[in-house]
């Protein structure tokens, strides 16, 4: 294999505890009632199109996309309209959204429930984009961008390679891993799907070096594919990241403030393939994802394919309950996601996973001063000067974080993950990050 | 030897006096003429340099009061709220020009959120900061309108007018404020507002900013206003309005009657600086406890010393004088 790539800046190694890498997908149970936020995607959320009382079938539109970059969703249940009222979402705000009383399951006529494998693509580039564009479908890996605006490059613009993204960089999570082991030939189709779509003729599967059984299955499946090549890569965080990808897969930089496309790559999730085909073969909207349960303590860790709007609890009891010393609820992997205050909270389309993180692991050490050892430095991926960064945000000097690229900060994490010193720094840069893109909005708007 | 001392203080002063020449010339030329009024007036302000007026500083605040004084002779709009009518006035007085009296406001905090009200359910660990809190999750007791406890807004009074009280985790006003508005800026939850401080400094207010449904504000927080708009039948002047089942109370109309006090079931509206009631014999003896307990809490700054009192005391006579020229 020589030597594998990874990206040029930073990043770092954090312990992989994938502890449920070798259980296979279970589809979990319906819940009794479903929650469904309208905001699921990133940009504006979700206008609802059913009323209290109405009988909904499964994969049945129930809220229209609220403008461009916004997705329709789709109802994952069938039941009746139970309320549309303001239900807790991630982060403890409230936030409209429906909940459906589950009644059976019936599905809508057009979803092909068949398991056949439909290898045949018959569709226009334009055809499939509308497909997408219908079914809902955003980012799986968590950013949640609608699917369809990255399939429309801006005009002046050409995508050359599609990179699909099987990294999985963040410790504990192994939806995309298993998604591969066992949707493989699905995804591949994904990609031809996506390639038409995008007209491109090459693209590159990037997958991390810890999953060996992941890369040998999908070079079997890619044989004799036109274009599609697996790419293994060096394991190092936060290569999931667009860009690091990016720079890993075709070496290839994108300018700051500017999109995968100004380098002609677009970059799509391996679920979010699998989603696509899903969507175009089967006229599967988007409405379940596969979701790890995981963590130290937990006594089955497990990847569980859950309806969206199935709240968190029910699968923490179907992973065998929450254990004693549970410290933290984590929406996410441990570098990038939120702690959540409340069980109640649905899976969204954007959820990958549900950490339960030990007491003792869980909380954070006491700050002291900086010690200017530069670590946070050395291993931020996108080349930026954390501790800086963070100070300005502190004492509300937007202006030089805006002037030391505050904006291009991906939020990854590895500066507070090396820092010797416990300083939030993460915290303060997605505070600096806010209120900077605040400001630089609000002056589009002035002038 | 003595030639050439001679010929270097000839030459220095030479270049010392062209030099003059031309800056003399210079200095006429590009005068810039200031208002000579711009640095009295700015001399009578208070110099805090806090910003409350709009401003950024007191200068400025001096120059725009100088070219209104000129331009619409009035000072409307304008007001130095460290100050007060005492710096209005004097600052009438040096322009010449007849200064309205305004009422002197305080900052009050609208959240009751003790851990007794509002307990806990989850634990918060991360940045000090009520903005980033605020942007994070939506508070440790599930109302996502309550107090962070952080201190975003003892961090940012320049007064030692507002304290963190680490008992009940909620900030707490004493004296000193002078209604600057850094606070009411600082807060990411818009809980903080000025008010009127009411003569002999009484006031009423809703005590809660959640514009949630009864059930769920309640389910939070016991002392929460869950808009039965029973407050609003019983108001006669108009004072209380509902939006999104909050009450407000205008207190440009309130008479501080204590009449939506009285009816209020949560407790949420509260009475300052008012003596305590007698209890009444209809009246369940719980609810007369609940309430003197505010009360108490928010009383506390006031009588702390003799030199806060005494201070205290021109400035409420002051204040019932302007009212009898208004009327």
């Amino acid at each position: 294999m020589g030597i594998l790539k990874t990206f040029a800046l930073g990043g770092i190694h954090p312990k992989e505890n994938k502890l449920s890498a070798n259980a296979a997908i279970e589809t979990l149970a319906i819940p009794k009632q479903a929650f469904i936020p309208m905001g699921q995607n990133l940009g504006a959320p979700s206008k609802p199109v059913v009323k209290r009382g109405d009988k909904v079938k499964t994969g049945q539109l129930l809220a229209e996309a609220g403008g461009f970059i916004s997705t329709p969703i789709h109802s994952p249940v069938s039941g009746t309209i139970f309320k549309i009222d303001n239900i807790l979402n991630s982060s403890g705000y409230k936030q409209p959204g429906i909940i459906i009383n589950v009644e059976g399951d019936e599905w809508e006529e057009s979803i092909d429930r068949t398991e056949e494998i439909n290898s045949n693509i018959d569709y226009s580039s334009q055809e499939i984009i509308d497909k997408v564009k219908k079914s809902g479908l955003v980012g799986m890996g968590g950013a949640t961008f609608p699917t369809y605006v990255k399939l429309m490059p801006p005009p002046g613009n050409t995508a050359e390679y599609l990179i699909i993204n099987g990294v999985e960089c963040e410790p504990y999570l192994t939806s995309d891993h298993r998604l591969m082991l066992e949707k493989g030939k699905e995804i591949i189709i994904g990609t031809q799907l996506l390639m038409k779509a995008l007209k491109v003729t090459k693209a590159i599967i990037g997958i991390e070096n810890n999953k060996p059984d992941a890369i040998n299955h999908m070079t079997e499946l890619v044989k004799g594919k036109e274009g599609i090549s697996i790419m293994p890569l060096k394991v190092q965080y936060p290569q999931g990241g667009e860009k690091q990808l990016i720079k890993a897969a075709v070496n290839r930089e994108v300018p700051s403030g500017k999109l995968p496309i100004a380098v002609g790559c677009v970059v799509q999730n391996v679920g979010t393939a699998f989603a696509i085909y899903e969507a175009v073969q089967k006229n599967k909207p988007l409405f379940e994802r596969v979701v790890t349960v995981t963590g130290k303590a937990v006594k089955k860790p497990s990847n569980f394919l859950v309806r969206i709007g199935t709240p968190i609890k029910e699968l923490i009891d179907a992973a065998e309950g929450l254990p004693e010393n549970t410290g933290k609820i984590i929406n996410g992997g441990p570098m990038m996601g939120k702690a959540i205050n409340s069980t109640e909270i649905p899976i969204v389309k954007g959820s990958s996973g549900i950490l339960l993180m030990e007491n003792e692991e869980s909380h954070r050490e006491t700050e002291s001063p900086c010690i200017r050892c530069s670590k946070c430095t050395y291993v931020c991926p996108m080349g930026l000067e954390p501790f800086l960064l963070s100070k300005v945000s502190k004492l509300g000097k937007f202006d030089i974080a805006e002037e030391e690229m505050i904006m291009d900060c991906i939020e990854c994490g590895s500066c507070q993950y090396t820092c010797p010193a416990n300083i939030p720094l993460l915290d303060y840069l997605r505070l600096g990050k806010n209120k900077t893109g605040a400001i630089i909005r609000s002056r589009g708007k002035t002038g | 030897m003595d030639n050439i001392i001679f010929i270097a203080i000839a030459a220095l002063g030479g270049v010392g006096f062209v030099a003059a020449v031309i800056l003399f010339f210079i200095a006429k030329k590009f005068k810039v003429y200031e208002d000579p009024n711009i640095d009295t007036v700015e001399e009578a302000l208070p110099a805090a340099n806090c910003g409350g007026c709009g401003f950024p500083g007191c200068r400025a605040f001096a120059e725009a009061t100088v070219k209104s004084a000129k331009e619409t002779k009035g000072l409307e709009g304008l007001n130095c709220p460290v100050g007060g009518n005492d710096t209005m006035q004097e600052l009438g007085s040096i322009l010449g020009l007849e200064v309205e009296a305004s009422d002197p406001l305080i900052a009050v905090i609208r959240c009751n959120g003790t851990p007794t009200n509002h307990p806990a359910k989850a634990k918060y660990e991360g940045a000090t900061s009520c903005a980033f809190a605020h942007a994070l999750h939506g508070g440790e007791g599930g109302c996502q309108y309550s107090c962070l406890g952080l201190g975003d807004c003892e961090v940012a009074c320049d007064f030692d007018a507002l304290f963190m009280n680490s008992e009940t985790g909620l900030p707490e006003v004493n004296n000193k404020c002078t209604a600057c508005n850094a606070c009411v800026i600082a807060c990411p939850r818009d809980i903080i507002e000025l008010r009127k401080r009411g003569p002999k400094d009484r006031r009423i207010f809703v005590s809660c900013v959640n514009a949630e449904k009864g059930g769920p504000a309640k389910k939070n927080c016991q002392t929460a206003c869950i808009g039965c708009a029973k407050c609003e039948k019983v108001c006669k002047f108009d004072a209380i309005t509902i939006t999104s089942f909050l009450a407000y109370i205008n207190f440009e109309n309130c008479t501080l009657c204590r009449k939506c006090v009285e009816v209020c079931p949560t407790s949420a509206i509260w009475e300052v600086n008012f003596k305590l009631r007698k209890p009444k014999a209809e009246k369940p003896a719980s609810v007369v406890e609940r309430k003197a307990s505010p009360t108490a809490t928010e009383g506390k700054p006031i009588p702390l010393t003799v030199t806060i009192a005494a201070e205290q005391q021109p400035k409420t006579e002051t204040k019932e004088e302007n009212k009898d020229n208004k009327e």
